[in-house]
């Protein structure tokens, strides 16, 4: 078992945004600045990180017909554990996400997880996996945060960069725009590991 | 039956543990949270009153004000400024439902006399970049100073005397009509909002 490989894999070779296109809901809905990318993403690796190690744990516990109840609930006390520390320790961010923290529990990149990794390896396994996993959720959401907010406000991280001239835009804010930068992204990625072949 | 009841008892333990832990974290997030929504909702009462020496959220008065789809009674909330002692202003919040994407809510601060002192948007999703500009220091501040006399509470483009936003009209339209209806509201009722504090309302 090679914790390393386990670790890595979640940053780039098996990304869950960049290469396996899941979750989709809160990658596109709240990457409309770099630093809501960054509190979905680490909300997330962390819901990911604990699910996956308590699942690994009770994973001779947990019969295996209700075994997607079983992972729902420990996912859905992790997701709630979560809001109620933003809510009151990063109150601004809280509010920033909204209704999509509540969300994390059907981001199937952690039922996938607990499914396909956690419920059939050993508990550093899963926790490496877990880890990676979620810090590649949050790289993706970071870069595709950044990007939005570069073109559609004309900052990064809330630091004005192109001066009062600089018309926003709009478009790269509005919903279509995570469509149409994911898009982009995932296409100049193809590319790269195309060429690297 | 044995493999029912034994599936029933791990759900029933995992549920239960979980239970455990979600009481555990609430209670210690509890006061953290109702502090942090007090802080809120005191960043929004200091912004639009007059200067103040109180808590204004420990000074308030509710009035009915109409009833919801369900006929269940909606109250509001009235907070009271004062500066060593005597009633500097009023706030309260206001809800316009015709913006242009869901419920914009509207902290507003008035004197005694029902004259605008400021205006906060507490709560809206118009569109970034076009309505959500109801939001900037510049679309707010021309409420300052307005009362319901001599003031056409409409936007420009409806003839009245409030500049709409380039792009965004409905958004404007909303806030201008909710400010007006919470201005009416506060001349009808104004001996009961200013009445003393009544002794259950004092905490």
């Amino acid at each position: 078992m090679n914790l390393v490989r386990e670790f890595t894999k979640g940053l780039y070779r098996e990304n869950a945004v960049f290469k396996l296109l899941l979750g989709m809901c809160p990658t596109l809905a709240v990457t409309t600045s770099a630093e809501n990318g960054i509190g979905m993403g680490l909300a997330t690796t962390f819901v990911l990180v604990c699910s996956n190690v308590v699942v690994s744990l009770m994973r001779n516990l947990i019969p295996g017909k209700v075994r997607i109840p079983a992972f729902i609930v420990i996912i859905a006390s992790f997701v709630t554990v979560v809001q109620l520390i933003m809510e009151a320790y990063v109150y601004d961010l809280h509010k920033a996400l909204g209704i999509f923290i509540p969300l994390i529990v059907v981001n199937c990149v952690i039922l996938g997880r607990a499914e396909a990794f956690a419920s059939k390896n050993p508990v550093r396994a899963s926790l490496a996996d877990g880890l990676g996993m979620g810090i590649g959720f949050t790289l993706a959401l970071f870069v595709l945060g950044s990007v939005r907010e570069l073109f559609g406000s004309g900052a990064l991280l809330g630091f004005s960069l192109f001066g009062a001239g600089y018309q926003p835009f709009l478009l790269m804010i509005l919903p279509p725009g995570a469509f149409i930068a994911l898009g982009l992204l995932l296409a100049a990625m193809n590319r790269f590991d195309n060429r690297r072949q | 039956m044995k493999g029912i009841s034994r599936l029933a008892l791990a759900l029933t333990l995992i549920t239960a543990g979980a239970g455990l832990v979600l009481a555990l974290v609430e209670q210690v997030t509890r006061e953290p949270i109702a502090e942090q929504r007090r802080l809120e909702t005191l960043k929004a009462l200091r912004a639009v009153l007059p200067e103040l020496d109180n808590e204004p959220d420990r000074d308030t008065v509710s009035l009915v004000v109409g009833k919801d789809k369900k006929g269940r009674e909606v109250s509001r909330t009235f907070y009271r400024g004062r500066l060593t002692g005597n009633l500097s202003g009023i706030a309260f919040a206001v809800d316009a439902m015709d913006g242009y994407s869901g419920r914009i809510t509207i902290m507003v601060g008035i004197d005694p006399d029902g004259i605008v002192n400021g205006i906060e948007i507490l709560n809206h999703a118009e569109t970034p970049g076009l309505g959500a500009k109801i939001t900037q220091p510049e679309f707010k501040q021309q409420f300052v100073g307005k009362g319901l006399d001599g003031v056409d509470w409409r936007v420009k483009k409806d003839g009245g005397d409030f500049d709409q936003i380039t792009g965004a009209t409905i958004s404007p339209r909303a806030v201008v009509g909710a400010v007006s209806r919470g201005l009416s509201y506060f001349r009808e009722h104004r001996r009961e909002i200013l009445a003393p504090q009544s002794a259950e309302e004092k905490r």
